[in-house]
């Protein structure tokens, strides 16, 4: 059992973060001409649908999103105990010399996003590739670090946080929850 | 969601989640199939050995192709120019090869049960890969892939299966298989053709290509198998193309679209004619390039099981 030891964000801070992300893409972009988005499924795929509409409404123009399963690329599929139901891959243009914002909802150890540069990579040859995530909780286990962040949060190691999003989860809110019986 | 069994040895009393599993899978993998860089890492580090003692050309392509696209490590293994033509035994093969640290085998035996009776010797998984006349799953995985994919669904669909269904290991996983997963099952031909216990499985029995016809949504038509003497149940290849041959005289007779499977290889003009085989509703070549991904996806669930 977890216990909730703080909310990160309700619902209008989060609205407001995809807001500010999304406008950080476009500043350091020069615009939203060469972008195409890619979310991490499950909650990246929600943020990315998310920054493409926000975009859209402010340069005017269609932004192409895609969705990655990154299960086949993760580095500890062989001797799980539960197998990972994959929801398939999505990506139905060339990423080919187009920046690529890679989206997720959470920044940890860097594996999720080591997978998915990986099968970015397999899928054609951007000419760039720029993570954006909703938290950066710290922790990392290899050198990836984020170019958009929504929030840094502090955590240790025994916290997790939880992302929910309206489209799958009902609400919008972002908790650090607690192992129970160690205090805080 | 694993799989519920460690091994692929056949469809009949497998779970209808299992099946639902692997065709979800497959589709996951039938992507891949399509992108510039057709190969995923998932199963690097797996070694698979696929022995077949019996020829077959594109099912071992099919899983070769499989293995690789996973990243497995293959050992191709051929009856010919192996020991067993040398009087092994399957049991001392076996043991050679796991001694070998091989984690899977794909195998196509002559004989029914010998992928059975393997996986009972060694700890690694086994894939049957078609045993005697008895069962090949992986083919009609496949098959109902390609169903799922033209109409959307299995259940309520009418699939005959039109032939030597006597010693058909496609036709015997295909019943087995589409009874599991909701579909009419029907098989039509020759009265020594058929064997009679089918219909305690449910499956209807026709003896005129024309009566089935009028009803059907699939044919899958099976491969006469003349290099097994097939012969001796009919009296001559021209009176079982007219009797049991598919022609497009006959289909457009039957007035609705029938898609039109079989497993390969085709003997044109037998079982199958030229402009059927190469219509607009036979979806035989879209099985070959599903069997790639449902091969990807049996192999894929066998290996991250547990």
């Amino acid at each position: 059992m977890r216990v909730l030891k703080a909310v990160i964000m309700d619902a209008p801070a989060m609205e407001r973060t995809v807001t500010r992300l999304s406008h950080e893409v476009i500043e350091r972009n020069k615009g939203a001409g060469n972008i195409v988005i890619v979310g991490i499924r499950t909650r990246g795929e929600f943020l990315a649908r998310r920054i493409a509409a926000r975009i859209e409404t402010v340069e005017r123009i269609k932004i192409d999103i895609g969705f990655l399963d990154i299960t086949l690329y993760r580095d500890d599929l062989l001797g799980k105990l539960e197998q990972p139901r994959m929801k398939g891959t999505d990506i139905l243009f060339d990423i080919s010399d187009r920046d690529v914002i890679l989206t997720d909802d959470v920044l940890f150890t860097g594996r999720t996003i080591r997978a998915a540069l990986d099968e970015l990579i397999d899928l054609g040859r951007p000419k760039s590739i720029q993570l954006a995530v909703l938290i950066d909780r710290g922790h990392r286990q290899l050198p990836i670090k984020a170019d958009y962040v929504g929030k840094n949060v502090p955590t240790a190691l025994a916290e997790s946080i939880r992302v929910h999003m309206k489209e799958v989860d009902g609400e919008d809110s972002i908790l650090l929850m607690h192992p129970e019986g160690e205090g805080g | 969601m694993p799989l519920l069994s460690k091994h692929l040895l056949g469809l009949e009393g497998m779970p209808k989640n299992d099946i639902q599993l692997i065709l979800d899978t497959a589709e996951s993998f039938r992507e891949v199939l399509e992108r510039p860089i057709k190969k995923v890492p998932p199963l690097q580090g797996k070694t698979i050995a696929n022995m077949f003692f019996e020829g077959s050309t594109r099912t071992q392509l099919s899983f070769e192709l499989a293995e690789r696209r996973l990243s497995a490590d293959v050992l191709g293994f051929q009856v010919s120019g192996s020991s067993v033509s040398k009087g092994e035994s399957l049991k001392d093969t076996a043991r050679n090869i796991e001694a070998m640290k091989v984690d899977m085998v794909v195998m196509r035996h002559w004989a029914a049960g010998a992928p059975h009776y393997l996986s009972k010797v060694i700890d690694a998984n086994v894939v049957n890969a078609g045993d005697g006349a008895h069962e090949h799953p992986t083919q009609a995985l496949l098959d109902m892939y390609t169903l799922k994919e033209k109409y959307g669904r299995i259940e309520g669909l009418h699939v005959c299966i039109v032939g030597d269904v006597l010693h058909s290991r496609v036709a015997r996983s295909n019943i087995q298989g589409l009874k599991t997963m909701g579909a009419r099952v029907s098989v039509c031909g020759p009265a020594t053709m058929i064997p009679k216990e089918l219909d305690r499985l449910g499956v209807e029995i026709y003896h005129h290509l024309d009566d089935v016809l009028q009803e059907v949504d699939v044919l899958n038509v099976l491969r006469l198998q003349l290099e097994r003497d097939a012969g001796r149940f009919f009296p001559s290849i021209r009176e079982y193309h007219n009797s049991y041959g598919i022609t497009r005289e006959r289909l457009e007779k039957a007035g609705r679209p029938i898609t039109i499977m079989h497993p390969g290889p085709i003997n044109r003009d037998v079982e199958l004619s030229a402009d059927v085989a190469d219509g607009e509703h036979s979806v035989i070549l879209q099985q070959v390039l599903n069997g790639v991904a449902v091969r990807m996806a049996v192999l894929y669930l066998l290996a991250t099981g547990n």
